[in-house]
This record gives structure tokens, sequence and C-alpha cells, in this order.
């Protein structure tokens, strides 16, 4: 069930002389279950490339192919795609409309066709996954704190079943209590279910505890696409793009700097210490 | 109508009040001249105009789009509907020599004010029109309108119209990523399915709305009371030559419907 | 009494249920004193629902207390005949950069403020320009702030304020919705406003490092004040800080761990700087 991006190119305004080129030659091969973070600055192109995931947006040149098939060919069934590539958007509880939770989930899987009952199954158990308690199930959306809401507006992409949920800045605007519990509900999911997971973010430390490899965007073209422990040696070129190394990684490379002999790969604080206590 | 297009020209650097009155007027003229000449006397002075506010005409035109359809609807209902001395008749449409008189008259009519208005809108911000539109009004504070509010409705709106859009395609696309369906069905399938995206988008309004009221007051603001302005608006030189300008074309107008 | 004094300030409001019957009484902020002194830079930490936002809107008199007192200059909030000079005195930015900027234009926006206050034309146009010049965001007055960063949004809002010379001014989450470029940028602007100009600053985060310059740190929970003293007091209570659900900076937790592991560091390390000396020094040892 692999996701590939073959030389996808993307500008907007072709018509006026403020033509932007938002993609450059993007290649990437997203396979089943990898958990994934997609770092990039305010307009490096990453929320440009997730629309681009689901069919939102269609590339000005180069093409993407879903289990082998074009996704923009014209008997290719974009509805599906939607339902198998599942996008939270940021801030996604802006998107919650209905008059309770439960009907709100229910949206997403009453779109894909599906019987009443399969739908009520899969908002329940969606419902469940992002961890709701059932008392707040017939409660107004609106009525619920921002972390809820914006896990029940998750739960609405998740009962779509989708194969793999690439979710947009999934913790902007929330505090740190809000920020973890978020991320950890998404790992746990990922262990459960075995889903690919795309956490697009501008923060290395939030990503760096959770994810397997890392693509890094700039202007538009890929940077870096690696482990995280790659991905942050090279701190100070990601400086010069507008980002940064966990303060980890700068621990460890100021500490080598001064002659103590710690492995600057370390990328959590459990690693670090490690490091250090064998190094002192 | 057009969307403000930034250059330098007198036309641009004139006080709005003056531009707004004068549209006014020469919308006015247009239905105070009857005889070929005083449209060709409006004409002169549109394209005066035009040449000096230095927008290239094909933004004019832009506007012309929009109105195609009613200007086509009333050229043929006079054309074919004026009784009087027959002209042409075919099958059993008749035109009528008065038809085809005002007939043209009503498609030059339309297109001048069209294209009147649209220089205004070209040459002048949104902003200083309302600030325009607000010095204006005044006096119709004594009676009780709510002058200051209204053009500050205005102005708030044309500031949010932009992020609103933006947020509608954001909820829009959001939706289909859960499925939506925005785009087939009959018309009721239609309506319904634009309940995801109406109802996300007035809560957004209410709580910009609500936002921006607390930092207003937070800001000081009471209402038009007591407030200065930053750029208050004055007349110079080349506004009172415009105003006189303007009263030469008018009593122009008026004097050959009297005498022609 | 200092520039900002609160005295048992608390603020109740009443929840109610779908029939608009009383369901119970929330007390958000909970018999809170603090007393801010001229010049000073505080930060009020906690996560959402801690009373920070609701404490921070009865400075500006946008709230009133249920019970308590809050002075301003030594002006009560709740007395009706200063209300537009408290607002004046304490200029307040709010979280989202897009529904607080009222002018189409960056200078029309910053000019906002001092329209209202009745200030001469000219003198508004001097507020702005040097406004404007203390936040960087010069070079923009003449653009659409549509076409603004998240962070550059912030500045102009916090132009905006200082437009009408307060005497401090509460930001209240100016960061929560930026990216980390558009963090920083906004607060280089406020640290500049408190060193240069002098202005009394209240700053309203969740993000610890945002809070490590300020004189005095509050940390909220439930309505009342938690914790309380200077960054490094604060982040040498590591425990505490995780029990409320706070982030520690990495380089504080690294510091924090090796401590529990033996090795021997002084409390509240704050930088990286700090972290390296101590541990070469140990090695050299």
């Amino acid at each position: 069930m692999s996701l590939i991006l073959d030389h996808v190119n993307y500008s907007y305004g072709d018509d006026t002389a403020l033509s932007v080129h938002a993609l450059k030659d993007v290649s990437l091969v997203i396979p089943d279950g990898q958990f994934i973070g997609l770092i990039g600055h305010t307009g490096s192109g990453k929320s440009t490339l997730v629309q681009h995931l689901n069919g939102l947006l269609k590339p000005t040149s180069g093409a993407i192919y879903y289990n082998g098939e074009d996704i923009h060919d014209p008997d290719f069934d974009k509805k599906k795609l939607r339902s198998k590539v599942g996008l939270v958007f940021q801030y996604p509880e802006h998107q919650l409309f209905e008059i309770d939770v439960f009907k709100d989930v229910c949206f997403g899987p009453k779109n894909l066709g599906l019987s009443q009952k399969e739908t009520e199954l899969r908002a329940y158990a969606a419902l469940k996954q992002v961890g709701i308690a059932d008392e707040y199930f017939y409660q107004s959306p609106f009525d619920l704190s921002g972390g809820q809401k914006r896990r029940v507006a998750i739960a609405g992409v998740l009962a779509m079943k989708p194969e793999i949920l690439v979710l947009d800045e999934p913790t902007a605007g929330l505090d740190p209590r809000g920020r973890d519990e978020i991320l950890d509900q998404i790992a746990k999911l990922k262990e459960e279910t075995g889903i690919t997971v795309i956490l697009v973010s501008h923060s290395m430390e939030d990503v760096a505890k959770y994810v397997e490899r890392i693509i890094v965007m700039n202007r538009g073209s890929v940077l870096y696409d690696d482990t995280p422990r790659e991905v942050f040696q090279h701190y100070q070129e990601l400086e010069q793009v507008g980002l940064a190394a966990p303060q980890v990684t700068y621990i460890m490379q100021a500490l080598a700097k001064k002659g103590m002999k710690v492995n600057t790969t370390a990328t959590t604080i459990t690693e670090a210490v490690e490091e250090i206590l064998k190094a002192l | 109508m057009g969307q403000y297009y930034q250059t330098e020209s007198v036309i641009h650097k004139l006080d709005p009040r003056v531009k707004l009155v004068a549209t006014i007027c020469f919308i006015i003229s247009l239905f105070v001249v009857d005889s070929w000449v005083g449209y060709v006397v409006a004409a002169v002075f549109l394209a005066v105009m035009i040449k000096l506010s230095k927008v290239p005409f094909r933004f004019m035109v832009k506007g012309m789009k929009a109105i195609v359809m009613i200007l086509m609807i009333t050229v043929v209902f006079n054309l074919f509907l004026t009784p009087g001395e027959p002209l042409v008749t075919f099958w059993k449409l008749t035109i009528t020599k008065e038809g085809l008189r005002i007939a043209v008259m009503m498609a030059v009519r339309l297109s001048f004010l069209i294209v009147g208005s649209s220089l205004m809108t070209l040459t002048t911000t949104p902003n200083s029109l309302t600030d325009g539109m607000e010095k204006l009004m005044n006096p119709l504070k004594y009676v009780k309108v709510p002058v200051h509010e209204v053009a500050m409705m205005m102005s708030i709106a044309l500031r949010f119209i932009p992020i609103l859009l933006e947020e509608t395609d954001k909820i829009m696309k959001a939706q289909i990523a859960r499925g939506a369906d925005f785009e087939s069905g009959n018309l009721i399938k239609k309506a319904k399915a634009m309940v995801p995206l109406l109802v996300p988008l007035f809560i957004s309004a209410f709580r910009r709305a609500n936002d921006l009221a607390m930092a207003m007051e937070a800001r000081c603001y009471r209402g038009g009371e007591h407030r200065t302005k930053m750029k208050p608006l004055q007349y110079h030189a080349a506004d009172r030559i415009a105003y006189l300008v303007l009263l030469v074309y008018f009593s122009g107008c008026v004097a050959l419907r009297i005498y022609l | 009494m200092g520039i900002i004094k609160t005295d048992k300030l608390t603020f109740e409001y009443i929840r109610r249920d779908e029939e608009g019957n009383v369901e119970g009484i929330n007390r958000a902020v909970d018999e809170v004193d603090l007393d801010v002194k001229q010049g000073e830079f505080i930060a009020i930490l906690g996560h959402n629902g801690s009373g920070k936002s609701t404490l921070a809107k009865h400075i500006n008199a946008i709230l009133y207390p249920t019970e308590g007192t809050v002075w301003v200059d030594g002006m009560d909030t709740q007395d009706e005949k200063h209300l537009w000079d408290v607002r004046r005195e304490a200029g307040m930015v709010f979280q989202n950069p897009d529904n607080q900027i009222i002018g189409q234009v960056v200078e029309e926006d910053v000019g906002f403020g001092p329209e209202n206050m009745g200030v001469p034309t000219k003198e508004i146009w001097e507020r702005v320009e040097e406004s404007l010049k203390a936040v960087g965001m010069y070079e923009y007055r003449k653009h659409s702030p549509n076409k603004l960063s998240g962070g550059q949004k912030q500045r102009v809002s916090i132009a905006g304020v200082i437009a009408m010379h307060p005497k401090c001014i509460i930001l209240d989450e100016p960061t929560a919705m930026l990216d980390p470029n558009g963090r920083k940028e906004v607060i280089r602007a406020v640290r500049a406003l408190n060193d240069v100009e002098g202005i009394t600053v209240v700053l309203i985060t969740h993000y610890m490092e945002e809070i490590i310059h300020a004189d005095m740190v509050c940390v909220m929970d439930q309505g009342q004040i938690a914790m309380e003293g200077t960054p490094r007091e604060i982040f040498s209570r590591v425990e505490e800080l995780q029990e409320l659900r706070l982030d520690v900076p990495q380089v504080t937790l690294l510091a924090y761990e090796l401590k529990q592991r033996g090795v021997n560091l002084p409390d509240g390390i704050l930088t990286i700087e700090e972290l390296v000396a101590a541990l070469t020094g140990l090695k050299g040892a």
C-alpha cells in the first residue's frame, strides 16, 4: 500500500507575474507502516506537499502513484483515495459542525456510503482510539476543551479507516499537556494499528521522540530524508534554513568540542544521559 | 467593478470625495443628455479621465464582462419592443427606428456608467473610499444616521473578506478530505452539502468578531466621538480644480439638454 | 504600590446547562495577589484553563473581579471614570494575530489606538513611526497586514499598543499560534521594549524558553499561583513543573537527570553554556 511521488512539481498563480513554484522536483516513497516526520518552516512547501498526497492538489508536472496506480488517471477513484489517505488539517477543530460529537465523527464514513451500522461502529472505534470517553459522545463538540475538540476532529478522519494518516501540525496552539496527549495518542494508534503516520511539524524536538524517518523541506524541495539521527547531524545547515535541531544535539556537539568523548548522535535526553555518564 | 490599480497619477491623488462626487455627477449626466452631441461630450470627458488615470484600458473593460448579459437583454428588449416607425421586419419581429435609437442609447449609457464607476474603484483604495463616504455623509449624522459606525463596519468587512475567503477554502478542503462532495447532485443535495462548510464558517466568523471587538476595546475604541484622524481628508489645489472641471462639464451637459 | 497590583483577585463565572439552569460556579481565578513594579518583566506560566488569560484580562479592565481589587498605576479598574486611562496605560496583545488588526494598511492599524485617544494628527504620525521602528516593522508600514507572516503581524499588534504610550503591556499568549521563527521575532521585540523603553511587561505563555529572561515567573494552576520566583528558582523545581505538566527546557531536564544519577551539578541550569561549563569543570577536577 505504498505511495510514490515521482518528480512532482507544483506552481500556482501561473497566469500572473506572481507565479510561485511551491514544489520543486519532489520524489518520495512512502512505504507501509512508517512513522514519518515532515519538517519545514512556514512557506517551505510542506502543507502544499501533503495536499498532493490525497489528490486535493494536482501536480503541475510529475505523478503520484498509490499502489502503482496514477491517482490523476481519469479512471482512478479519488473518493476512495481520500478515505485511504486521511488528511487532518491544521486546527482541525475548525471543521466540526454537527450537533453532537458522535454525529460529527460519523460524517466521514457516511460519505463513503457505508451502512448505518458500519458507520456507527467505525465512529465508536475511532473515538475510542483517540481516547474520548463515552460521556462526551452526545455533547456538542463546541463545548469540549481545545485538546478534546482536536481529538474528535482526528477521530473524524480515523473513522474513514485510512491506511496513511497525515497530520498537519496537530499540536499547533496546544499547551504542553495537550501536545503530549495528542502525540502520545498518535504514537499509540500507530503501535496498535500499524498504519503509516506522517506528522507535519516545525518542531524537531516534538518529532524526534516519535518518528523513525524525517523529511526536511526547504523552499519546495526535499533537503534531507533520513533517520532523525542522521538529519540532526546537519544541525548547522538546518539552522541556515531557519530550522533547529533539538537542544540535545547542541549540547552534545558543544561537549564534544570541549574534548569530551561523547557520541554526538544522541537525540533524546535518555540517550544523552547515558553518553555523558559514560564519558565522565 | 475593478480592484484598485496601483500607479501614480493625477486621478489617484485626488481626494476620494472629489472622485465620489464626480462619479455621481457623471452618472447623472449620462441621463441628462439625450443627444448624440451630448454623448460625444461624455465620451470625450471619460476618455480624458482614463488617459489621466494611467490605468490601462483593458482593466476598465474587465468590469464590463460582469454586466454583458444585462446589457444584451436591455438592448434586445428595447430593440424589438419599442413601437414606432418600422425599419426592418422579419418573421414576427420588427425593429423600429425609435427602438434602434433607444437600444443604442441604453447600451452607451450602461457601458459608460460601468467604465466610469470602474475608474473610481481602480484609482481609489477601498480604505480612502470608506473615508470619503464617511466624510461626505457626515451631515446625515444630524438625522441620526450612524455614519461613523457604517464606515467602520465597511472597513472591517474589507479587512476580513480575504481572511474569510481563505478560511472557506481551508474548511472546504478539510471536508473534502472527509469525503464531502460539493459538486455532484441536484440543487437540494448541493444545498445540504453546504452545511458542513457554512456552520464552521459562521462559528469562525463569530469567534473572530468577538476577538476583534475585545481587541478594539482594549485599544480604547469607543465609537466616533473624541476620535482624531491619522489621515484626515483635506482638499488641495488639484481637488478644487477638479471640482471646477466637473462643474464646467456638468453645466455643459445641462446646457446641451436645454438648448439643443 | 507597583504599577500593577491585585489584592485577593477572584473571578467566578456561572456554568449553565442547556436549559439555562445553574450547574455550578467556576472559580477561574482564586484569590491571586500580584505586585508588579514599574519596569519589571513578569512571566505568567500555566497550561490552558489555569486561569492565566482570565487574570490578564483583568489588568486591561476587559473583565472585572468578582471579589478583590485590581489597581493599575494606582487606579482601581472597577472605577468607571478611570476606564479609558486604565486601558491606555495597560496595553494588551492577544493570541490570534489575525483577529486584532483593524487597519488595512500596517501604519493605519498602528494609528488606530492614538486615533481613539484623540491624539492630534501630527503626533499620531510621530508615534506610528517610532512604534514601528521599535518593533522593526517600519519598512512594512505601507503593506497590507494580510501579506505578513504571523510573527510580523504580532509585531504590528505590539506596535499598535506601544503607540498608545502605555506604562505596561500585557501579552496574552502572543506566540501560541506562531512557528519557531515567529516566536523568536516576537520575544526579541518584547525584550527590547522592556530593556530599551523600560515598559513593564507581563508575558503570558506556555513556552518555557520564553521566560528565561524574565525578572519573575508566576506559575498558575487551577486559578492560583502555584509557584513564584526567578526563572532559575522555578527551573530548579523540575519535579513540580513536571507534575503541573509543563515543559522543562531540554538542557535543564538533562542537568536534572544527570544530577539524579549522581553527577554533581548546580540547580536550575538554564543554558547550554552553563551545562557545558559545569560538565567540563567536573571532568577537569
